[in-house]
């Protein structure tokens, strides 16, 4: 398995009269994490939501540009935004299991996309619990709703449901903010081992983590890319004055 | 202190009228109860509901035609309005624009609360000369068009707008983190529809079928007005029934001349209240378990 790369060109959002994202071009490499920082409201939701169409749920929505997508461009006609959302997960900021069993919310994906077998399902939900390293914990109880779990483990379940349907990349939206230490710990051990696989695209507003997982930084500032690059550049020789306030934690 | 003593008297007033509710369905039981009992003691049990020989006169009471035109006019409403109901609650409630859905839900609602009259004369003006003139004619059978058909048509006419309003709340308020999940895994709509939002919703939309129902099966006034009220059991669509609920409103205060037929008429009251409270009963059964299931 290999992750693709995201291009995004000219990207400009608005909802309603408002400019949320101006005039974002950025490439995003395959195989390595890529964090959006930047303080709370400034579009790195929004930014996310663009590269997985999640964002055609906003009513009065405006998009101008391009995201290309392993050389696609998604906002293009004829894109099947169901197969685009299979090879696009998604993970959210507060878990959302499915109302169904721990097995049916691994294999909800691959059943929706066609997989039926039910000894492939099985192969299918014992191999994602393992890698978000939740098989030991659940395997006897696969039948018991998922809400039942804690929000930790349903964090991770989250996450091995997104990787059920084999994603080429990974969207992250601040997925560890509504979790204990410990749980956001195992999340960010899992993630950094998925690098190999998966582009990952990971929003958060804490810098420490960003700067634990990152390869490359976005920082957005009020709807503006201000800066991008390796994370080494970014947090240690920022170029722009808005980085290096941010970083210092001027904005907070 | 003084809280405390004020949180204790709204705990034990507020009591009061929660207890008197419960209080007064066990009252009213028992008094149908007590005034039944004279055609109880009269006739068995299997008599009163089976047979179909109903000759007051004669002190022969079989409520069997009117359970019949009961079952009969409540299948036709329902089979009707659940689909009808659950579609427009889908429709409003995961596709219809904002404005659409500003829209119509009032007028949903304003529906649901129109009194039955309304309804019944809407029945007579419109429904009984459509159904007379258009729909049987289309089945090669003569009707007078005050038939089951219309009984059926108008209920569901009335109950559509209940069942759609409260499925509509109960849709709407399934987490839309668990329809964003569906959707970002690459699920449709529909699919989101099927296999998240209505699993979630399932308790709630068997509420509100249930409450359709009781609505339904004791509506009286608009039903009375179009369905005929012939005491034989209907054997089509387009024969005239008689329903419970119109046997008792045509016939309290009118017939209290012949023996025991105000005690039938207790009974028959006595068969709607049980009929009801045995429905609710096994939809909460119901709804514990699948509440059980999910979350
Ligand atoms: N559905 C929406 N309707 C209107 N405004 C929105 C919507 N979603 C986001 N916004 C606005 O867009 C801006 C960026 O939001 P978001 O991308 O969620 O920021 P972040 O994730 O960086 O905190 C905010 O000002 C927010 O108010
Ligand atoms: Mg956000």
């Amino acid at each position: 398995m290999a992750g693709k790369p995201i291009t995004i060109s000219h990207l400009n959002v608005r909802i309603g009269d408002r400019n949320i994202l101006k005039d974002i071009s950025v490439s995003i490499p395959p195989n390595k994490i890529t964090a959006i920082i930047g303080p709370s409201g400034c579009g790195k939701s929004t930014m996310l939501k663009c590269m997985n169409r999640m964002i055609d749920l906003v009513e009065e929505i405006d998009i101008e540009g391009d995201v290309h997508i392993d050389g696609e461009n998604i906002y293009g006609s004829g894109i099947d935004v169901s197969l685009l959302r299979k090879k696009v997960g998604m993970i959210a900021q507060t878990p959302n299991p499915l109302p169904m069993s721990i097995y049916d919310n691994i294999a909800y994906g691959p059943r929706i996309h066609g997989q039926r077998k039910r000894t492939d399902l099985d192969e299918i939900v014992e191999r994602c619990l393992n890698t978000v390293g939740l098989w030991s914990e659940v395997k006897e109880r696969l039948e018991d709703p998922a809400a039942k779990l804690s929000i930790g483990q349903q964090q991770r379940l989250c996450l091995a449901r997104a990787l059920a349907v084999q994603p080429e990349v990974l969207l992250c939206d601040e997925v560890t903010s509504s979790l204990d230490p410990v749980s956001a710990k195992h999340i960010e051990t899992e993630l950094s081992s998925l690098k190999n696989d998966y582009t990952i695209v990971f929003v958060t507003h804490i810098l420490r983590q960003a700067k634990r997982l990152a390869d490359y930084v976005i920082f957005l500032y009020l709807g503006e890319l201000v800066e991008y690059g390796p994370a080494n550049e970014v947090f240690f020789h920022p170029k722009d004055p808005r980085t290096a306030a941010y970083i210092e934690g001027v904005f907070g | 202190m003084k809280r405390q003593i004020i949180d204790r008297i709204v705990g034990r007033l507020t009591f009061i009228p929660a207890f008197a509710a419960s209080l007064l369905l066990i009252v009213m039981t028992g008094v149908l109860c007590i005034r039944s009992q004279e055609i109880l003691l009269n006739q068995s049990l299997p008599t009163l509901l089976f047979s179909s020989v109903w000759q007051p006169m004669a002190g022969k009471f079989g409520f069997l035609p009117f359970i019949a035109g009961t079952v009969w006019v409540t299948f036709v409403a329902m089979a009707l309005s659940i689909p009808i109901s659950l579609f427009s609650a889908i429709y409003l409630s995961q596709y219809a624009h904002r404005r659409i859905k500003a829209t119509v839900q009032p007028l949903i609602d304003l529906l649901a609360g129109i009194p039955s009259i309304v309804f019944g004369l809407f029945g007579v003006l419109l429904l009984v000369p459509l159904v007379k003139d258009l729909i049987a004619p289309a089945f090669h059978i003569s009707t007078s068009g005050y038939c089951v058909l219309t009984g059926g048509l108008v209920l569901a006419i009335m109950v559509v707008p209940l069942i759609t309003s409260i499925a509509f709340e109960v849709l709407t308020a399934v987490p839309e983190d668990m329809r964003i999940a569906s959707l970002a895994m690459g699920a449709n709509r529909w699919e989101t529809v099927k296999y998240v939002v209505f699993r979630k919703a399932f308790p709630g939309i068997v509420a509100a079928v249930v409450l359709g129902f009781s609505r339904a099966f004791g509506e009286t006034m608009a039903v009375l007005m179009v369905v005929g009220n012939v005491a034989k059991i209907p054997s089509s669509l387009f024969d005239p029934a008689y329903p419970i609920p119109a046997l008792i409103a045509n016939n309290y205060g009118e017939m209290m001349s012949i023996p025991l037929y105000d005690s039938a008429l207790m009974f028959a009251a006595l068969l709607l209240l049980v009929v009801v409270v045995i429905f609710n009963i096994i939809a909460n059964i119901v709804l514990i378990r699948v509440k059980r299931g999910i979350s």
